[in-house]
């Protein structure tokens, strides 16, 4: 299969990376051919195999539901390349 | 012998022993770091206001007769995608560039509650994607045995670091080999725990089933101290093990009678450099002579590795990626945005760098509506085979024995337009991190041109405490991991 340019720049949206024309052309041609090497997946037969998530058999793990202290909000407001009055500030979401 | 060339377990005898104080080892390992750093370029930030400052308050401890811990003035350098409260932590991203962490990664804790002294932050390829180091978004690192060559990927820096001896030792993350392939390459000792077996805590995600942080370090015994100070328990990270961590410094020099080591047919086939594949059937003639029994085995799945973590990896990252949004912390477009999907986009277009945005994007495509069947749950049950050839591998042997990767470093430029070629130098390593066992590279021998060849020692789940003795056993024959580049 191929992933053409089309592709590329459905999944830049997914991604919201912005691509120059050039980045699609090569995006589009490298990818192709990383697809093309993953095929190989197709030669096993996985039908009853059960798929794998994780390395360890670890279940659920749980804490007690208990208050912590963690970060103030100024110290974690300072780490914002953009933020006013408390809040993080963003361009306009709500029309 | 030099101070700095000494392993971290001889230097911290002698600071103990107040042969050396821990200002004058520090001093005389960041004159040399001024010196050769030009050079390598191991380093993204170094600290040495920092580490003085610590050197010289274990010292007083030291004077003062209190007790110290087990890494006491030992320099430590960190892969700068570890996190450290009030120091710069980039991942050798524009995204992070200016990026200073509120608080200590689990291991950056540990290592400071045991007197090591953090001398600074090492080169990455970005995000810790890449083999080569060139994905650095700052400078590219150079193989202290070549300067032309790179020094392997993505602790790079790291591995360059301990090999010219500019630290004592140093951590990395493991996802796909990034510790053991640039051990292999610069010739020292790289080490993968079990996944679980270290805190993932403060460590910056790149795929979260496989990362794993792991040792540098200039021989199996600092190996063993540094795991045993990094090991263990933590609350802030719900994949970590509650498994007891069993004493790997002592235990090290134990020996194991009838030792099974599995030799794996599929590692020493098509595309082995046939220097690496000898220096590697040398090394089993040791383990031989030694006692042990060699067993051949077969981990037919292991040719599909590559293909399962290419899917794995990148689906994992493009969704830990998704965080870099400009908003809470890291880079935002100077330009101004109308609407905020455009301000996302332009601020992961400028801040990431090819690789990483290939990844992404590969990532966003194997998990999209229509290909998640095809791609992302196929890989996850293949995962699911491999997990099981080692299974079976481990019924019959006691660990597994094998090159840490197909060939010597490689030229700097040589494969960095070749996105798949660069993925396949991690076809040894990679198969470990899937499946979540331990993995070892110590120093087995040079190829003709000078190079540095690893071998290594994969272990069943947290097992670590075998693979680091039978790594041991090999060191002590050998001196391989003693030689040293010439840098003067």
């Amino acid at each position: 299969m191929d992933i053409g340019i089309k592709e590329i720049e459905h999944i830049a949206n997914l991604s919201r990376i912005t691509l120059t024309v050039e980045e699609k052309n090569t995006f589009a041609k490298q990818l192709t051919n990383i697809l093309g090497y993953i095929e190989k997946l197709n030669e096993l037969d996985t039908d009853e195999v059960q798929p794998m998530a994780y390395a360890t058999s670890l279940k659920n793990v749980f804490r007690e539901d208990k208050l912590k202290s963690s970060f103030s909000r100024q110290e974690i407001l300072e780490l914002s390349p953009s933020s006013t009055n408390g809040f993080f500030k963003v361009p306009k979401v709500i029309e | 012998m030099l101070s700095r060339e000494l392993s971290a377990n001889k230097i911290k005898e002698k600071i103990i022993k107040r042969e050396i104080t821990a200002q004058e080892v520090v001093e005389e390992l960041f004159e040399w770091i001024d010196i050769k750093e030009p050079l390598i370029k191991a380093y993204l930030c170094l600290d040495k206001d920092g580490a003085v400052l610590k050197a010289k308050e274990i010292d007083k401890k030291l004077s003062n007769g209190d007790k110290v811990g087990l890494l006491a003035g030992v320099p430590v350098a960190l892969k700068d995608n570890i996190c450290t409260a009030g120091m710069k932590t980039t991942c050798a991203s524009k995204i992070l560039e200016n990026f200073i962490p509120p608080y200590d990664a689990f291991v950056v804790k540990r290592i400071k509650e045991e007197d090591a002294i953090i001398i600074g932050k090492t080169n990455l390829d970005e995000f810790a994607m890449g083999s080569s180091n060139e994905n650095s978004a700052f400078h590219i690192t150079r193989n202290p045995w070549d300067t032309d060559c790179i020094p392997g990927g993505s602790g790079g820096g790291s591995a360059a670091a301990v090999t010219a001896d500019m630290t004592f030792m140093a951590l990395g993350s493991d996802t796909g080999g990034s510790v053991r392939q640039p051990s292999a390459f610069c010739g020292n000792v790289g080490c993968k725990p079990t996944y679980g077996r270290v805190s993932r805590y403060g460590l910056v995600a790149f795929a979260s089933s496989l990362d794993q942080i792991g040792t540098v370090t200039k021989d199996v015994s600092d190996a063993a101290l540094l795991l045993q100070v990094v090991s263990g328990h933590d609350g802030f990270d719900s994949t970590s093990a509650a498994i007891d961590v069993p004493n790997y410094i002592s235990d090290i020099d134990s020996v194991d009678d009838n030792l099974r080591i599995g030799v794996p047919r599929e590692f020493f086939g098509e595309g082995l450099n046939p220097e690496v594949g000898s220096a590697v059937m040398d090394a089993l003639e040791i383990y031989k002579r030694n006692g042990a029994e060699l067993v051949d085995l077969s981990l037919p799945h292991c040719g599909y590795a590559v293909a399962t973590y290419y899917i794995i990896a990148t689906a994992e990252a493009s969704s830990n990626l998704a965080r870099y949004d400009g908003v809470r912390y890291g880079h935002r477009s100077q330009l101004s945005e109308d609407n905020i999907i455009d301000m996302y986009s332009r601020v992961r277009a400028e801040g990431f760098g090819s690789e990483v945005k290939r990844r992404i994007l590969f990532g966003n495509y194997v998990l999209s509506a229509g290909f998640y069947e095809a791609y992302y749950l196929k890989a996850s049950k293949v995962r699911n085979l491999i997990r099981s050839d080692f299974e079976e591998a481990f019924k019959k042997v006691d660990c597994i024995i094998c090159p840490t990767c197909p060939t010597q470093a490689f030229k700097i430029g040589e494969k960095i337009t070749d996105p798949l070629q660069m993925y396949l130098s991690d076809i040894y390593t990679i198969p470990a991190n899937l499946v979540g066992i331990p993995g070892i590279s110590v120093p087995c021998g040079f190829t003709n041109a000078g190079l540095p060849i690893g071998l290594q020692i994969l272990g069943k789940h947290f097992d670590e405490g075998k693979i680091l003795k039978v790594a041991k056993l090999f060191e002590n024959e050998t001196d391989f991991h003693l030689k040293k580049p010439e840098l003067n």
